[in-house]
């Protein structure tokens, strides 16, 4: 029940915005987030230009990075399209750190910076805080010290080893940056103080323990001689650089500390990777409404509204698959259909939502919101609770693509029997696991080449893509010797990659 | 709780360094786009920036990712029509699997971005140098830099220098209270004594410590920082040397010349004055064209107006000659020509030219560049001019302009980097 429209004492009503008209408007938020119940951490709102959005944006929107060329092609295709008014700015970047950095653009009207404020500041803000993965893999107060720490640490091994040398070495980590990642095993938090004390003793330690596993003199004569030599890695490993880090026998002290910190940074995106669609929907369902709320309290006036409601829609938008504007499902617009779905469900249950969600159907919602916020990724969020009428509004459909086959099928639609099909399909969409290729480095061969064996798991036969061989370049040119890949599909090899390439046909086989 | 910054007046070109690297890594696909754009604008928008395409695949950063093909079963929204076991050719422009393809496939888009105005000039003379040395001037010069030159004892607040105002300080407390203080310890080593003995005289105690007192009184007199002890650093305004240089651009406008053939002219002309411009604090240029008398000119009218009559060469040069006899005095600046034409000239004329140049022009000049736009053999004032090269290699060039795409390459010919 919505409270009835109180008489108005509007903030503010032109569309110009000043710094004491942009503090107003952030105490309103912040009271109405508050009485909403949302946790976050305090906010650090930065008004920038356009020009140092395109900056922060170009830098995967962290506030400090190191250099790198491909920054600069950010840079450029953003810029270019800018001018050529293809496309718009970002609203906001936004930053999971403590405290939470949002960036409002000069250029934004004022109905535009009271948006930004209540979608970054309050709802990716407390996403940050409250989300699970958030919570156990990045370290919100250190990650800009950290960054601090790799900048300068970078830039001395630019100064010491010259520029080219650190530009090859951070494009192959960058080939590689998805697969530097820990997916189950909790990674330490990561401190720049302790970073940069450790940072010697660990050179040292690294060094001593790649040289033991190299050792080429035979420790003692009883062990060596007919007994093979114990596999290595004992298990696969599917972090390939962290194992480069540990493992690769030629790279210096400091290419291993250079290759830590594209981990550590691969590590600290990967919750947001993962929780994509989650964090914008629950970000857009929090501008939303407050925004609303604000307007229930006779805080902006209509045009205010509107203006909001205008862009809001354009956000959300989802074009059908058939339109030329289509590019895959709006991580915003099912974000934002689902959170407001929840809270319908908690409010306003009908009977097929006491059938599906029996748990949360009449329940306060916004216990229930939180709940999925703080315990959800992208992929069980859609599995626990992708609704019925959510399909149908969306009209999801499956479309299934079996190369063997010569035409596509529809598999599923909005009905009865599609539902729990459509639901499945969506969650692996979102699986990390599912849309990157699973590799695994198999074998070393420790006593022989020193090649690398890996192995591809498809999934579905999905085969690799074109990029395969570059990036096995960057692999060989981290690990120094041989790469062999072979791709496998119940374990039958079906494609191999070699690199260098094999001119003879037949390659080892173990 | 929540902070408010304003970081717009912070830097904006975080970007820059990044951005520089990126150019670096893709200079040789640049210098091409460069180049051809050379060949492909109007004269008038040389001055402006240029979009610069590379082909996608050069850029790409390579990832491990999924290629097309195998079974995977897509969630799509918007459905209007289909019921499930439905049945879609794979390549209609209705069905999705296009979407995937490009998605995961190889786009086959270039890669654009924009190059300012001053990178792209950057690119455009790279590698280019003029061939002689520059004459820098003080005379006239309107730039100066401040200087360090030592300590002063008069300045402004901002420019005190701590250090060396504590240590003349520090000089002056000692010199100061030297005789005291030595005066000091003696007595407090009286004092000491006398407490030691057996039975203290207190009299003399007393005396001793009442001195003891009015010295150290003396002594907290003495001001720990006094206004002559206050040392300004000084720094001396010295003026930059510049360089001036003046550009003669001197065109046959006779009825040989028709508009094409200036059109050429002209961007060769543009070509060496941004490069020159680049190269100089302070650039002149003066035109003069001459169909059988020469005449200095405006630029509006050297390009755009039309004469005829026939050819002497020998003309333009001599009012060159005097122009810069008149104006431009050898010693201050450096002084480069460029000559047009279509290799017309008066017969007998040729010979003076020569003559002309030898003995009162090329010594004085940097450099010297005739271009000749034609399509058919030299004339007589190229031969004549070839033998004038091979006497003067370093500051004399000739070159043969055929149409518009030979102007850049012939411009890099001329003024690239020699090997010393």
């Amino acid at each position: 029940m919505k409270p009835a429209k109180q008489k108005p004492r509007y903030i503010s009503t032109g569309s110009d915005w000043s710094f004491s008209l942009i503090e107003q408007y952030e105490e309103a938020i912040d009271t109405i987030a508050k009485d909403f119940g949302l946790d976050t951490y305090p906010n650090q709102i930065e008004i920038i230009s356009a020009e140092q959005m395109m900056d922060a944006y170009s830098s995967s929107g962290m506030p400090m990075l190191y250099h790198h060329w491909s920054y600069g092609k950010h840079f450029a295709a953003i810029d270019h399209s800018y001018r050529r008014g293809q496309m718009g700015l970002a609203y906001e970047i936004v930053i999971n750190s403590s405290p939470c950095i949002a960036y409002l653009m000069e250029e934004n009207t004022m109905t535009m910076q009271a948006l930004v404020m209540a979608h970054a500041c309050y709802g990716h803000n407390s996403f940050f805080k409250g989300n699970y993965l958030f919570r156990t893999w990045t370290e919100a107060d250190s990650i800009i010290d950290y960054l601090l720490f790799a900048r300068n640490y970078i830039h001395r091994c630019e100064q010491r080893y010259g520029e080219t040398e650190v530009e090859t070495l951070l494009d192959s980590c960058h080939a590689l940056m998805n697969y530097g990642v820990d997916r189950y095993k909790r990674p330490h938090p990561i401190s720049a103080e302790k970073e940069a004390l450790q940072q010697q003793q660990r050179e040292d330690q690294l060094q001593r323990q790649v040289n033991d596993l190299w050792r080429t003199i035979p420790g003692g004569k009883s062990d060596s001689e007919n007994s093979t030599p114990a596999p290595f890695p004992l298990e696969p490993q599917e972090n390939l650089l962290y194992f480069i880090e540990k493992n690769a026998p030629l790279l210096e002290p400091w290419q291993r500390e250079v290759i830590r910190i594209v981990r550590k940074i691969a590590q600290y995106f990967y919750p947001q990777r993962q929780t994509q669609m989650m964090n914008e929907g629950w970000a857009c369902f929090w501008h939303y409404t407050i925004l609303n709320e604000m307007y229930d309290r006779g805080l902006v006036n209509d045009a205010f509204i509107l203006e909001f409601l205008q862009s809001h829609t354009s956000v959300i938008a989802q074009p059908p698959f058939d339109s030329p504007h289509y590019s895959g499902i709006n991580p915003y617009c099912l974000g934002f259909a689902m959170m407001t779905d929840l809270r319908r469900m908690c409010e306003h249950p009908t009977e097929e939502d006491r059938e599906w969600f029996p748990d949360i159907a009449g329940l306060p919602w916004q216990q229930t919101l939180q709940f999925a916020m703080r315990n959800f990724k992208d992929e069980s969020f859609v599995l626990q609770f992708l609704s019925p009428k959510v399909i149908r509004d969306l009209k999801l459909f499956c479309a299934h693509d079996d190369d063997r086959l010569p035409h596509i099928e529809i598999t599923a639609i909005h009905n009865n029997a599609g539902y729990q099909r459509i639901r499945e399909q969506l969650a692996g969409q979102y699986n990390l696991g599912d849309r990157e290729p699973n590799l695994q480095v198999h074998a070393i061969d420790v006593r022989g080449n020193r090649s690398m064996h890996l192995h591809h798991y498809q999934y579905n036969r999905k085969p690799l893509g074109k990029d395969t061989m570059q990036v096995l370049k960057h692999l060989h040119h981290l690990w120094g010797f041989d790469i062999h890949l072979l791709s496998l599909q119940d374990d039958e090899v079906t494609e191999s990659y070699h690199y260098p390439e094999i001119v003879a046909a037949d390659h080892p086989q173990y | 709780m929540s902070y408010l910054i304003d970081r717009r007046l912070n830097g904006k070109n975080k970007s820059t360094v990044n951005r520089q690297r990126f150019l670096r890594r893709y200079k040789k696909h640049i210098k091409q786009a460069v180049a051809d754009a050379i060949n492909k604008r109007s004269i008038t928008d040389i001055d402006s920036g240029e979009n610069i395409t590379i082909p996608d695949r050069d850029v790409k950063e390579p990832i491990f990712s999924h290629g097309t093909g195998g079974d995977r079963s897509t969630i799509h929204p918007g459905n209007k029509e289909f019921v499930p076991g439905d049945q879609l050719p794979r390549n209609g422009s209705d069905s999705q699997s296009g979407r995937q393809a490009s998605d995961s496939g190889e786009g086959l888009d270039d890669f654009i971005f924009q190059i300012s105005h001053s990178e792209f000039l950057d690119f455009m003379f790279e590698d280019l140098e003029l061939p002689n040395l520059i004459k820098r001037d003080l005379m006239g010069s309107k730039s100066f830099v401040y200087r360090r030159a030592g300590y002063t004892t008069t300045g402004t607040p901002n420019q005190i220098n701590i250090v060396r105002t504590l240590k003349t300080a520090n000089a002056r407390r000692i010199a100061l209270g030297g005789g005291s203080r030595k005066k000091l310890e003696k007595l407090k080593a009286e004092l000491l004594e006398l407490h030691g003995q057996l039975s203290p005289d207190t009299e003399k105690i007393s005396v001793l410590e009442e001195k003891i007192a009015a010295i150290a009184k003396k002594l907290k007199r003495i001001p720990f920082i006094d206004s002559f002890d206050i040392k300004y650093n000084l720094s001396i305004k010295q003026p930059l040397p510049s360089s001036k240089a003046v550009m003669f651009c001197i065109m046959d406008v006779s009825g040989s010349m028709d508009q094409a053939t200036k059109e050429l002219a002209k961007r060769f002309f543009i070509l060496l004055y941004l490069f020159l411009q680049r190269n100089y604090d302070h650039t002149d240029v003066v035109f003069i064209r001459h169909h059988t008398s020469a005449k200095e000119v405006d630029e509006e009218e050297f390009f755009y107006s039309r004469e005829t009559g026939g050819t002497i060469v020998s003309s333009a040069l001599k009012l060159m000659k005097t122009i810069m006899e008149q104006r431009y005095p050898v010693a201050e600046w450096n002084i480069y020509g460029a000559q047009a034409s279509d290799g017309d000239n008066w017969n007998d004329d040729s010979s003076t030219c020569t003559t002309l140049l030898q003995h009162n022009i090329l010594p004085q000049l940097q450099y010297f560049s005739y271009i000749e736009i034609t399509n058919q053999d030299p004339q007589n004032l190229w031969h004549q001019y070839q033998l004038l090269a091979q006497q003067f290699p370093d500051v004399f060039a000739i070159q043969k302009i055929a149409d518009a795409s030979d102007i850049y390459p012939v411009f890099r010919q001329l003024f690239a980097r020699r090997q010393s």
